[in-house]
């Protein structure tokens, strides 16, 4: 497991009571959130910011087409999770609500038409490699130009195909391909039942198997 | 198992969460059917592209912006914060109507005069007051002399107004 380097943040940590340590890491989910309910620990919160910043903002940005707009709706998430942590009941998952969270303010962003088609900033956020690196340098150790360059066209043509899904059909296949969430999970949080959710994945990747045959092509020979 | 039937375990069968009982159905249709053997090949070739998507790092500026929001993020106060229920307020609330109660039911202390009487009183109180004034006034010494001057009685009765001008 990576350690966690301290914060240093100007607001919410004090270096006196930074506590990293196993213990804290392998707290689960809700009891983290239990601590930042009942002491307003912010070193609970802060790992729960660590834990979850990824995910939260690459599911974000895929649905909202912007990565500019994603960080700030992710921003918006964990806003939302700490102001709502006094009245937090560990019903259901913390991933479960946290997406629910994220999921609605994703779809309320899109139905508002406040999203950009920037696919630029999203192809700067891939992090392929290096392209001012020496090609005898990524001959010896990484894959070459050519492979880069294809990889990265391969990236765009999935990202472009997933992106045109219907928003619902998208983060259905987002929570499920790339946050590995169980069905019950996405189903709570696109509120809908679990044989609803099987059907919308089901179209959903049959959809991306049309739009990608040329890939699916390549990758089964 | 027919190809319609499959369509609902194909995702569970994918991903790995199928049952055993449910792999093993889906298994035995695969071996019989070519076109959903084709199609679980293709299937098993998509899961594959699909890893192929980069992951999105966020910003390096990310943390900070969060915990920056959540800094900033003071205790709403509201004009009627004050109004929240609590021990004094309900002291306090009490104690008003106690004294309300104690007020409304407390008997009146002063008699009122009889309205003939009182009416006597108020003239008598008037012109003892005329007359004091008139007796202070330095000009008015003689009174006698001045209510019997024949010549001011000829004066009108209320003094001509001013013209606007010399106001």
């Amino acid at each position: 497991m990576r350690a966690l380097e301290p914060v240093n943040g100007p607001q919410l940590s004090d270096p006196t009571r930074v506590r990293y340590n196993v213990e804290a890491m392998v707290r689960s989910d809700v009891q983290l959130m239990l601590d930042v309910k009942a002491t307003g620990d912010e070193v609970s919160f802060e790992l729960l910011l660590r834990k979850y910043r990824c995910p939260l903002v690459n599911f974000l940005a895929r649905m909202v087409r912007d990565r500019g707009m994603a960080e700030e709706l992710a921003q918006e998430v964990f806003l939302r999770v700490y102001r709502a942590r006094k009245g937090y009941a560990p019903s259901a998952k913390f991933t479960t609500w946290m997406f629910r969270i994220a999921s609605n303010l994703a779809l309320n962003a899109i139905r508002d038409g406040r999203y950009r088609q920037l696919e630029i900033s999203m192809d700067q956020s891939v992090e392929i490699g290096d392209d001012r690196a020496p090609s005898w340098e990524v001959a010896d150790r990484r894959p070459g130009a050519e492979q880069e360059l294809i990889a990265r066209d391969r990236a765009a043509i999935i990202q472009r195909a997933i992106e045109q899904l219907p928003d619902k059909q998208r983060a259905a296949v987002l929570l499920h391909k790339y946050q590995e969430l169980d069905y019950d999970e996405i189903a709570r949080i696109l509120e809908c039942s679990e044989a609803a959710l099987k059907s919308l994945l089901f179209r959903a990747y049959e959809t991306l198997r049309v739009q990608l045959a040329p890939l699916v092509g390549q990758q089964k020979s | 198992m027919n190809c319609e039937k499959l369509e609902t375990k194909w995702i569970a069968y994918f991903d790995g969460k199928a049952s055993a009982s449910e792999r093993r159905d889906v298994e035995a249709h695969l071996d019989t059917c070519g076109a959903c053997a084709q199609r679980a090949a293709e299937y098993r070739a998509l899961w594959g592209v699909l890893d192929e998507l980069p992951a999105i790092a966020p910003s390096a500026s990310f943390d900070a912006a969060v915990r920056r929001r959540v800094a900033s993020e003071v205790p709403t106060r509201t004009s009627w914060k004050w109004f929240v229920p609590s021990p004094r307020l309900a002291f306090a609330v009490s104690c008003l109507l106690v004294l309300s109660v104690w007020f409304a039911s407390r008997p009146a202390q002063v008699e009122p005069l009889p309205v003939a009487s009182a009416t006597a009183v108020t003239a008598q109180a008037s012109s003892e007051a005329d007359f004091r004034m008139i007796n202070d006034l330095p000009e008015l010494e003689n009174y006698d002399v001045l209510t019997n001057f024949d010549a001011l009685s000829d004066l009108p009765a209320t003094p001509a107004a001013q013209p606007a001008s010399h106001m």
